[in-house]
């Protein structure tokens, strides 16, 4: 039992500053969890990767799905990565805005159908004098657990057979080599005239 | 080496006021950059005053030739390289004939060694300052910033280059415009190179598309030449701007539409480099990328790797990656906004606020706050197709 003394004396005021301090209290407590979250959370383990390189302005829907069901299977992260010639009259390092147009709108298509299919994309652009002196920088650069290259009809992402076989010597990481097949005429193109990247089959 | 106008009364009389310069910018050879300065050279003779042609290249034009007619064209000089003799303009000679006005072809040559200067945009210089005036003609291409994006617009590097701030110090900078398809209907009427040059021109630089783009990038670059000239009037004159402050500092590079975009190093960043670029291009503008690191926050394992990634991509667009250390994002940006004249900031969109977040003001509305007056800001909107969708196409 409060004795009635004590409760005379208990005004509204007392009440409001014991209700500031547990609502201070709360907010403190609220948060140090919400800025200490994140540190708390185990580290994830390390990303995987998955590369899907390509050149120009279209690229085998086969060799996209499959980059991307391997993806989804593995938890890993797509890497689809565009390969830019870089002419010798210019420096490696240079700014290159009309491939690098031709590669947002290719890697935005990309990124669109990933995301879709919930695969979480993280997109490069690599510049080499060759196609094959890009995805050697882009080995040298970058960890990945696989290579995903398609082997159509009309050329291998750019590559050539040789390129494929260096591909295989070099890489380290298990490199998959899709088979030409009927279906490759479907292709994941994108239209980079100003307007947003479009996903068609050709 | 310091030139000396022997003759000048300027040598008795003290220093002369520097010469007015004005300089002819063309798209491409045979756009009339030459005849254009000839003409005024004769309403200037007309008009009464002392014209010498200090160096022409006619490249064999007739045209061109017959409109330099009447004037007086100071003789070259003879140098020899090596075993060979070249014809150059002859700057002595030029500054001990003094006259009112020099007309001085190609500013960007490259002069053989043993002359005076290196490059003729020296050797104007030197008329300038002996008080001459000088009309001169250049192409776009041999402006040293554009030099890269033409080569890689057309194909062609230019050797010779000049500094861009060449045209900063003309007083006027005239372009001489014409559509591609009539610079085209010029070449094939012999009118700029001879008959045997004629299919292999044609087969390389002048191509509808080179000349469509290298007509657009001439155009930019006279504009901003412009609103630079205007924005330095503006700051002289000391009218009224929207930030009277930030802008006396920063006129020289406010110049058009100035893109910042706030990034973190995680791959959805990209996407939103993606669509600042794009709208970049569009305004014909430069794009910074920012990102306002935590200073408790380390760089290294992925966040390194995602820098590097933005680093990389901010190189392959020709776009500049900052990384500013604070704690508040909000106010680094704004920062950052006045110090590099930003009209534009495009952030990502953000998940729903949790807990106190949703107490604190959203980011958009502090940059508002905290950036000059007149800065737009704009959300980027995750666009994500949905399987739905996606299985439709």
């Amino acid at each position: 039992m409060i004795p009635s003394v004590i409760l005379s004396a208990i005004r509204v005021e007392h009440i409001l500053i014991v209700a500031a301090l547990a609502i201070g209290l709360l907010g403190g407590f609220l948060l140090a969890r919400s800025r200490l979250g994140p540190k708390a959370k185990a580290e994830p383990d390390a990303i995987h990767h998955i590369l899907l390189p390509f050149t120009g302005t279209e690229i085998s829907r086969r060799a996209v799905d499959a980059a991307m069901r391997l993806a989804r299977a593995e938890q890993a992260t797509l890497m689809p990565a565009y390969l830019a010639q870089v002419p010798k009259s210019l420096p490696l390092e240079c700014a290159i805005p009309n491939e690098a147009a031709q590669a947002m709108a290719m890697l935005e298509a990309i990124e669109q159908r990933a995301s879709a299919k919930g695969v979480p994309v993280d997109s490069r652009i690599e510049r080499g004098r060759t196609y094959r002196h890009a995805l050697e920088r882009l080995l040298a650069s970058e960890t990945f657990d696989r290579v995903v290259v398609s082997a159509t009809s009309t050329g291998a992402a750019g590559l050539s057979g040789d390129d494929l076989v260096w591909l295989l010597e070099k890489a380290p990481a298990e490199v998959m080599i899709l088979r030409p097949a009927a279906e490759d005429h479907a292709v994941l193109t994108a239209k980079s005239n100003g307007r947003p990247p479009v996903v068609a089959a050709a | 080496m310091e030139a000396v106008p022997a003759g000048r009364e300027a040598a008795r009389d003290g220093p002369k006021p520097r010469g007015n310069y004005k300089i002819f910018l063309g798209m491409a050879a045979g756009v009339g950059k030459t005849y254009r300065m000839l003409q005024e050279g004769h309403a200037e003779a007309g008009a009464g005053r002392d014209v010498v042609i200090g160096y022409l290249e006619p490249h064999d034009r007739e045209e061109t030739t017959a409109q330099a007619r009447g004037l007086e064209i100071l003789p070259r000089r003879r140098v020899a390289i090596r075993e060979v003799e070249v014809e150059e303009m002859d700057l002595p000679a030029l500054l001990a004939r003094a006259p009112e006005l020099a007309l001085i072809d190609e500013l960007a040559h490259s002069n053989p060694s043993g002359l005076e200067y290196g490059k003729r945009y020296e050797d104007i210089a030197a008329v300038l300052a002996a008080g001459i005036d000088v009309f001169s003609t250049v192409n776009v291409q041999h402006l040293e910033s554009l030099n890269d994006q033409v080569a890689e617009l057309t194909g062609v590097r230019v050797r010779e280059t000049v500094p861009d701030s060449i045209l900063g110090t003309a007083d006027e900078v005239v372009l001489i415009d014409l559509t591609p398809e009539a610079l085209i209907a010029r070449l094939r009427a012999g009118k700029i190179y001879p008959a045997q040059n004629i299919d292999a021109a044609l087969n390389n630089f002048f191509k509808i598309e080179n000349l469509a783009a290298l007509r657009e990038v001439s155009l930019r670059q006279v504009a901003e030449d412009v609103e630079s000239k205007r924005l330095v009037y503006t700051e002289s004159e000391q009218l009224g701007t929207r930030d009277e402050e930030g802008l006396s500092r920063d006129a020289p590079k406010a110049v058009g539409e100035r893109l910042l975009a706030l990034v973190r190093p995680q791959p959805s960043s990209q996407r939103l480099v993606r669509r600042a670029w794009r709208s970049a291009q569009r305004l014909g503008t430069e794009l910074d990328l920012l990102w306002v690191k935590p200073p408790s926050l380390q760089i290294e394992g992925e966040v390194e790797r995602q820098v590097t990634a933005l680093r990389q991509l901010a190189s392959v667009l020709g776009a500049h990656l900052l990384i500013e250390e604070h704690d508040d994002v909000a106010a680094a940006a704004a920062r950052v906004v006045r110090e590099r004249g930003s009209t534009y900031i495009m952030v990502g969109e953000a998940p729903p606020p949790r807990g106190l977040a949703r107490l604190r003001e959203p980011l958009p509305q502090r940059l508002m706050r905290l950036s000059p007056p007149g800065v737009d800001v704009r959300i980027v909107a995750h666009r994500g197709v949905q399987e739905g969708e996606e299985a439709k196409r």
